[in-house]
């Protein structure tokens, strides 16, 4: 993306164009035998979910709409100063994401892209990572593509960093000596002691996880894995965990953005 | 695995690892099993059946059912060790547990007594195996006791 407001606003433009989508048709939980995480929950925690008054995940979406609205930094701009109505401009932004971006000559996810906009259009400082605002703003932009289904560019300049994921995925890690699919591949639906196992899908998040009691990136959830294999994990929003959130979101393609997704 | 081939590996491990390493205990893997003990002292089954419940020793409930029904919540990644006891022998057990990978490369279970070759272990476990040579000869105990449905 260049450097002018106007290449923001014609981006902004071409986004819209994945709304085609009506704002309440959610696309099926399961595509082409890929199962969402919501499959694996409890009926109690699938209707917490599907319940937008109960669901915890929304205070969030609340939290990052006035975020949306908030004139910050020396620009004197908001999100919405540029971006306007975020239900028609960001619709399907999240299940494009993440993407290669020229500029970094890699990889950028939302919460990269949102901070990306405060550092070089707001005048603002950056968000940290897995902060309560950059939580709350990514959700409510991924909020918007709710019923979108994940559909990440792979070709061309994402190759490499494809592969790169990928490889990290198969490879086995920690004491316990475990790659991502030992777990996510072969044994969804079955126990890991107190656990159900899903099929490990990125599609929910930012998530509200109850073991957490709050809210949780994407690259989180892969530092909680990666620890619980007592592997030392990556920083959030690392190449690393860039090009892993690039390779599992195109094993979850086709799958409908929830977020916020409630799981256990 | 070739016997031969087994010990010279162990032992090129330990020499390459140095000190660090020296918890790993040299062992021969014979047809599928370790036939003998990793040390002197007898394994204790009551011993065993308290570490295979330990969270901090990846507790064998994360992926297995085992006959310990006071703990709730057992995997369901590996097969039920209900009467495993009467299945293997110790050698075989005890091989199963120390390198599961010379039988399965491609095995789910982890190896409890193994530091070396292992990708960004965290700090604080790095070259610890996950447990002791008594620790293997007392969980061996507990399952080779379990040698009835
Ligand atoms: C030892 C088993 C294990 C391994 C290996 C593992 N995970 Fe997980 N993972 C879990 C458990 C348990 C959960 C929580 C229950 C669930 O959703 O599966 C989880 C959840 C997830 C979720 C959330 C799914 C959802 O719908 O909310 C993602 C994403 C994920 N894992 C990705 C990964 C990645 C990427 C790796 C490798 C770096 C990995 N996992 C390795 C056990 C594992
Ligand atoms: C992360 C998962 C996991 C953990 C933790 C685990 N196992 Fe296993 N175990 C397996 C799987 C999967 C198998 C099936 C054999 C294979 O895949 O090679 C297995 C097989 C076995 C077998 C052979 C059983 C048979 O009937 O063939 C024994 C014995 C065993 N495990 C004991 C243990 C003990 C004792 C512990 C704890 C000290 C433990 N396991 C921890 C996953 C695990």
């Amino acid at each position: 993306m260049s450097g002018s407001r106007i290449a923001v606003i014609a981006a902004a433009g071409a986004f819209s164009a994945a709304a085609a989508f009506g704002a309440d048709e959610i696309a099926s939980y399961e595509v082409e035998g890929r199962r969402s995480g919501f499959l694996y929950m409890t009926e109690e925690t699938r209707a917490l979910q599907e319940d937008a008054f109960l669901n915890p995940g929304m205070f969030a979406v609340e939290e990052g709409e006035a975020l949306w609205n908030l004139v910050e930094g020396d620009e004197g701009e908001s999100c919405a100063s540029c971006h306007e109505d975020a239900a028609e401009t960001m619709r399907g932004v999240a299940a494009r994401y993440p993407v290669f971006d020229e500029k970094r000559g890699g990889l950028v996810n939302l919460e990269l892209r949102i901070n990306e906009m405060r550092t070089s259009y707001m005048g603002a400082e950056p968000y940290p990572y897995e902060s309560d605002e950059l939580l709350a703003l990514t959700t409510y932009v991924a909020n918007q593509s709710r019923g979108v289904p994940m559909a990440v560019e792979i070709d061309g300049p994402a190759a490499p960093f494809f592969e790169q994921g990928r490889t990290f995925y198969e490879t086995r890690r920690g004491q316990l000596d475990l790659a991502c699919g030992h777990c996510h591949d072969r044994h969804p639906g079955d126990m890991l002691r107190g656990d159900v196992l899903s099929e490990g899908h990125v599609n929910g998040f930012p998530i509200f996880r109850m073991l957490w009691s709050s809210m949780g990136s994407r690259h989180r959830m892969f530092e909680w894995c990666n620890t619980s294999l007592r592997a030392e994990p990556y920083p959030l929003g690392s190449e690393e965990y860039l090009a892993l959130e690039l390779y599992v979101a195109w094993r979850g393609r086709g799958l409908p953005i929830e977020t916020p997704a409630v799981r256990r | 695995m070739d016997k031969r081939l087994a010990i010279v590996a162990a032992l090129a491990a330990l020499l390459a690892a140095g000190p660090a390493l020296a918890q790993i205990a040299a062992y021969e893997i014979v047809e599928g099993a370790i036939p003998q003990p990793l040390t002197d002292s007898p394994g204790n089954p009551a011993r065993g059946r308290q570490i295979v419940r330990d969270l901090d020793k990846a507790t064998c409930l994360i992926c297995h059912p085992m006959p310990i029904p006071e703990e709730p919540n057992h995997g369901q990644i590996g097969p039920s060790l209900t009467g495993v006891g009467a299945r293997y022998t110790p050698g075989e057990l005890r091989l199963r547990l120390v390198d599961p990978k010379a039988l399965n490369p491609d095995t789910v279970m982890p190896s409890y007594h193994r530091g070396e070759d292992l990708y960004r272990v965290l700090d604080r476990f790095e070259n610890k195996p996950i447990y002791s040579a008594q620790e293997v000869e007392d969980v061996v105990a507990y399952l080779a006791s379990l040698d009835r449905q």
